[in-house]
């Protein structure tokens, strides 16, 4: 009990009220409620325009990423091949890239002068292609572990009871897999739907999404009203997904006997098996292969040519304008700012962890929904928390404007999610039985949490310190609001030098991505070896 | 009446690994082996020997490398294993955790395209038969060792196979229980004149069940003849040992 206090005082302050601010400025603006804005959004048909995008194309973003990402998990759950494991582990890489490194890499690939000689930018392909590529990995890896784990033999059942391949797959291995699917697909519609920076850098000015709206109406339009009214939108339909998740998951949680992941693979033998794993590497390498090669082919050839020219100039602070920051500082910021955010979720995180899965004796009866509203700033719009933190938190003694802990906060709201995602399962998985073999042997109370708890959620907690130190380094929508001039983090730097004219600057965005990229990468990297097994993906 | 099945020279090499393990099963070497029409053969060898290939590759799970299998005379190895009508037990059961006991019962049933109250009364049948009548709504994780073994025979049979395969099917029960089981067992096997195949590494069990007993090592078939007769002889010291004997010398 006293475990969920922590986090759930940092979350009704610095996630809650924010909010709440958001909805008070733009709906009771002169001590008097003022609903005439609903009214007026409903009507408004650019903002129609706005919801109706939104949607269909969260909608179609999942439903590609489910078509295409279904064999890819096939491929992982049943066979064996050469590179299997680093592959695996390489898929995680464009889930966790900032999306305006993301963003990048597309524009190097299928935007202007692209690679590939065909401009999309602008068009809603370039979002659809955004979305898959950093998606399709939430498929692979959600519904992959939960295949691997379903016994091959029990679709050999389906089989010798006359049931076909394809009747099996419907019948049997798809209703086994649906939970994972469920997750899979909330966290893709999710993502899509409260998508930021990649339609923000892709979509130009016909296609915006709620939240690149919300930004619009308060960055630029000043129009508090619309921008509350969307928020509460958005975070409506957020919730709604959520809890039509959270109920799917309990219903349709099937005990599955697991077995060892190795036992239900074999090697691709045979043409179909062949051309069926052949089929899906050339899926992963032209998705999300081809993107980051371009990327990173790119930093390197510079107006003058191909060479580290554009990583040099980096550190260059000869740039005539007093607004200029060197790039450089950014990758500082950065750490220093995912480092106190990461240690934030983290002591956070573990809180919530132990309170939600019983770490204490029983699980409480309030766990379910606890889980659940904790999942909420996951699916709230990044831009709504940042701009929230603005209009809260302006006044002493919550005057954190130029604190250097308010960009950390924000992405310790951001992070928290993922950091207690990670951790319930570990804490669950902590056999009683343990406890008790422990205690049966003389430990007392206090030396049972050190040798056995400690051990095994040591692991499970470093890769939670990962995920939240990489969420911090990407995040791009709240502290698009919140980084001050001064002290961009990497993915603002990057998105200002987008927007500064010349090729230099392009040279220098793609230049600083590769630095982002390979900060990312490293850490993630890092944390999938740590991550003990049978613990939940993202 | 069921068919006869036979084995002609069934071999098995799974990649370059011949002869050993892999995540699919043992290899198999020149397997040649009869079941008579209604009759029930055991197959009898330690792990790894080839027994539950010897049984994938009558299902058509395994594509023998070379080699035939036949149901009364007729080749059914390019035969896809969910037409070739043959029933399997698996060992732990393997039920569909997804459905309930009727849904598992009447699977196969469905599958073939009976509509659901054929099905249902057929199912129902199946399940008074072996004993667990009423069971039909019940979910399959709440059911006992036993009641699971008798739901994954009930499974098997419904869509009434040409042969019935079983792999170790009381792998995981107790004693009593598994020589109780094995007894009704024969005795539906009996009853349906059902050909089977019997695979286990208990010699007691095959005793009871088949008319006729293999023993498999590492691949091969090393002895092969009624129950009691290879007990009485067995070849080796491996095959005496399988079978609880000593061997004369």
């Amino acid at each position: 009990m006293v475990a969920a206090a922590p986090p759930l005082l940092f979350l009704a302050v610095f996630f809650v009220w924010p909010v709440a601010t958001i909805i008070e400025r733009g709906l009771h603006p002169d001590g008097a409620w003022d609903l005439s804005v609903f009214a007026d959004v409903a009507t408004d048909p650019s903002i129609r325009r706005v919801l109706w995008f939104t949607v269909w194309q969260a909608v179609a973003s999942t439903v590609v990423c489910v078509l295409i990402g279904l064999p890819g998990a096939a491929m992982f759950a049943r066979f064996r091949f050469r590179g299997r494991a680093v592959l695996w582990s390489a898929l995680l890489v464009p889930f966790v890239l900032p999306t305006v490194v993301v963003g990048v890499a597309l524009l190097g690939l299928i935007g202007p002068g692209g690679v590939l000689g065909v401009d999309l930018s602008g068009t809603v392909w370039a979002i659809l292609i955004g979305h898959v590529f950093f998606n399709y990995a939430v498929v692979v890896r959600t519904v992959g572990a939960t295949w691997m784990t379903v016994d091959p033999r029990v679709e050999e059942a389906a089989r010798t009871l006359g049931a076909s391949t394809w009747t099996t797959f419907r019948r049997v291995t798809l209703p086994l897999l649906r939970p994972a699917l469920a997750a899979a697909s909330s966290i893709v519609f999710l993502f899509s739907f409260t998508s930021f920076g990649i339609v923000l850098l892709l979509g130009g000015t016909a296609h915006r999404t709620v939240e690149v709206e919300i930004y619009q109406q308060t960055a630029r339009l000043l129009n508090l009203d619309v921008a509350a009214v969307l928020a509460l939108l958005q975070l409506v339909l957020v919730v709604a997904v959520l809890w039509w998740f959270g109920r799917s998951q309990h219903r349709r949680a099937v005990a599955l006997e697991q077995r060892r992941a190795e036992e239900s693979q074999r090697p691709a033998v045979g043409w179909q098996a062949r051309t069926f794993v052949a089929g899906n590497l050339v899926v992963i390498g032209a998705l999300l292969g081809a993107p980051l090669v371009v990327l990173a082919v790119r930093a390197f050839s510079t107006p003058d040519g191909w060479g580290l020219g554009a990583f040099r100039s980096l550190g260059d602070t000869r740039r005539g304008s007093t607004a200029y920051v060197p790039p450089v500082d950014a990758v500082r910021n950065s750490l220093q700012f995912a480092a106190m955010a990461t240690v934030l979720a983290l002591v956070l995180g573990a809180c919530a962890a132990w309170a939600i899965a019983g770490g204490g004796g029983r699980v409480p009866r309030w766990s379910r929904f606890a889980d659940t509203a904790l999942m909420v700033p996951l699916g709230t719009s990044a831009v709504t928390v940042g701009f929230g933190f603005l209009l809260t938190f302006d006044r002493a003694p919550f005057d954190l404007r130029s604190s250097v802990w308010i960009v950390p906060i924000a992405h310790a709201v951001v992070a928290l999610p993922f950091v207690v995602r990670l951790l319930v399962p570990a804490v669950r998985a902590i056999d009683p039985r343990l406890h008790e073999a422990a205690a049966v042997l003389g430990a007392s109370p206090g030396r049972v949490r050190r040798s056995i708890d400690a051990p095994i959620l040591g692991r499970a907690i470093a890769g939670a310190a990962g995920f939240a130190f990489a969420v911090s380094l990407g995040e791009f929508g709240a502290t698009a609001f919140l980084a001050r001039p001064a002290r961009p983090t990497l993915p603002i730097a990057v998105y200002r030098a987008l927007g500064r004219p010349g090729e230099w600057s392009f040279a220098q965005a793609m230049a600083l991505s590769v630095i982002l990229m390979v900060l990312t990468v490293a850490v993630m990297l890092l944390i999938d070896r740590l991550r003990p097994p049978g613990v939940a993906e993202f | 009446m069921t068919p006869r099945l036979e084995l002609d020279e069934v071999t098995v090499r799974f990649g370059d690994s011949a002869g050993g393990r892999d995540a699919i099963g043992a290899a198999l070497q020149d397997v040649s082996v009869t079941v008579e029409a209604g009759a029930v053969m055991a197959v009898l060898g330690s792990s790894g020997s080839g027994k539950s290939t010897m049984l994938r590759v009558i299902a058509g799970l395994t594509v023998p490398t070379t080699g035939r299998v036949l149901l009364d005379g007729v080749d059914v190895v390019s035969v896809p294993t969910h037409r070739r009508g043959v029933g399997m037990m698996f060992q732990d059961h393997v039920l569909f955790p997804h459905l309930d006991v009727m849904g598992n019962v009447t699977f196969g049933l469905r599958v073939r395209g009976d509509d659901r109250r054929a099905a249902a009364s057929r199912g129902e049948e199946m399940l008074e038969s072996v004993g667990l009548g009423g069971f039909g709504v019940r979910a399959v994780s709440s059911l006992s060792g036993g009641e699971r073994q008798r739901v994954a025979l009930a499974r098997a049979l419904a869509p009434s196979p040409r042969v019935l395969l079983l792999d170790e099917p009381m792998g995981s029960l107790d004693r009593v229980l598994r020589e109780q089981l094995v007894d009704e067992l024969s005795d539906t096997l009996t009853s349906l004149s059902m050909t089977a195949v019997y695979v286990t590494h208990d010699h007691t069990e095959a005793e009871r069940i088949a008319h006729d007993l293999v023993v498999l090592d590492r691949g091969r078939v090393v002895q092969q003849g009624a129950p009691a007769a290879v007990a009485a002889a067995p070849v080796d010291d491996h095959v005496a040992r399988l079978m609880g004997v000593a061997r004369h010398r």
